[in-house]
């Protein structure tokens, strides 16, 4: 049953992702070009898909546990540490030269070209390395692990 | 053209939808770099199972859609330094802030998480001085 719904959930964000033009590299770097033809259309994907967004959450801090049974996300670490901050900016601009995020670039698998292929195998190799590379980061300057998404 | 945004909205309001299902059903946060990583590096395999059939689903509708739909053409660059540089950005800088666009942008933000706040801010900072360097500055994409 979770892997069911998981794999619906899988399936609504793909369709999501594919209707609102988030798989157009072309789209996601007009809207990150502030100083070109500016595409203003990621402020509404982003902008439906966070209020709804917000009201789950409200529902879910009312339950003790998931549909399924399961249990609900811990509440949010609020700690800023310099791992958010350079990691989010690395993977910013990755975004920007590509004009893909992971979801994008997984939902357009299918119909990328070797393209599309090539950058979900350089993406997993970047994760793949994150982990040794992070232990030598965080050498001296230990930061508390985290793990929100 | 003109229609794009409501596009935008209506794709946006399915990813919304996506990620209250997940989170309602299974009590688990829609992040697509979270859920890939976490089988890329191990540690999430006691959900693989899980992971592997909402990666299944988002790998496998959209192209069954897009017959159905407009035209589409992700209009992806054939560099290959390009692709592989950016690629290997977006796959280590999101495994190091634990989160992407859909985790720390759309859960995160709607949960008024200030991490959330924080990375988004930074992402599409890094992603608008990678366009003004590398279109404006370099001209390289």
């Amino acid at each position: 049953m979770r892997n069911l719904f998981a794999f619906l959930s899988g399936g609504l964000f793909g369709a999501g992702l594919l209707v609102s033009g988030m798989v157009d590299t072309a789209k996601v770097q007009g809207w990150l070009d502030v100083f070109g033809a500016w595409d203003p259309t990621l402020a509404f994907v982003m902008g439906g898909a966070v209020v709804p967004m917000f009201f789950v959450w409200r529902l879910a801090a009312r339950r003790s546990q998931s549909f399924l049974g399961n249990p609900l996300p811990r509440p949010a670490a609020p700690l800023v540490d310099r791992n958010l901050v350079l990691g989010s900016l690395l993977f910013g601009a990755g975004w920007g030269i590509a004009g893909l995020c992971p979801g994008p670039a997984l939902a357009s698998l299918g119909f990328g070209g070797w393209q599309g292929a090539l950058f979900v195998a350089a993406m997993i190799a970047g994760m793949a390395i994150m982990p040794p590379l992070r232990a030598r980061l965080d050498k001296g300057n230990p930061a508390a692990p985290l793990s929100d998404y | 053209m003109e229609q794009d945004w409501v596009w935008g909205l209506v794709g946006g309001l399915l990813i919304g939808a996506a990620a209250g299902l997940y989170l309602l059903a299974n009590g688990r946060i829609m992040g697509a770099s979270g859920i890939l990583g976490g089988l890329v590096d191990g540690s999430g395999r006691s959900s693989g199972a899980e992971r592997l059939s909402f990666l299944a689903g988002l790998i496998v509708v959209p192209p069954l859609l897009v017959p159905l739909y407009r035209v589409v053409d992700t209009h992806i660059t054939s560099n290959v330094a390009v692709i592989v540089i950016a690629g290997v950005l977006v796959g280590f800088g999101t495994r190091l802030a634990n989160g992407c666009t859909s985790g720390h942008g759309v859960c995160g933000m709607s949960r008024l998480s200030l991490r959330g706040f924080v990375a988004t801010v930074f992402y599409l900072l890094g992603g608008g001085l990678a366009l003004v360097l590398g279109r404006h500055v370099l001209g390289v994409i």
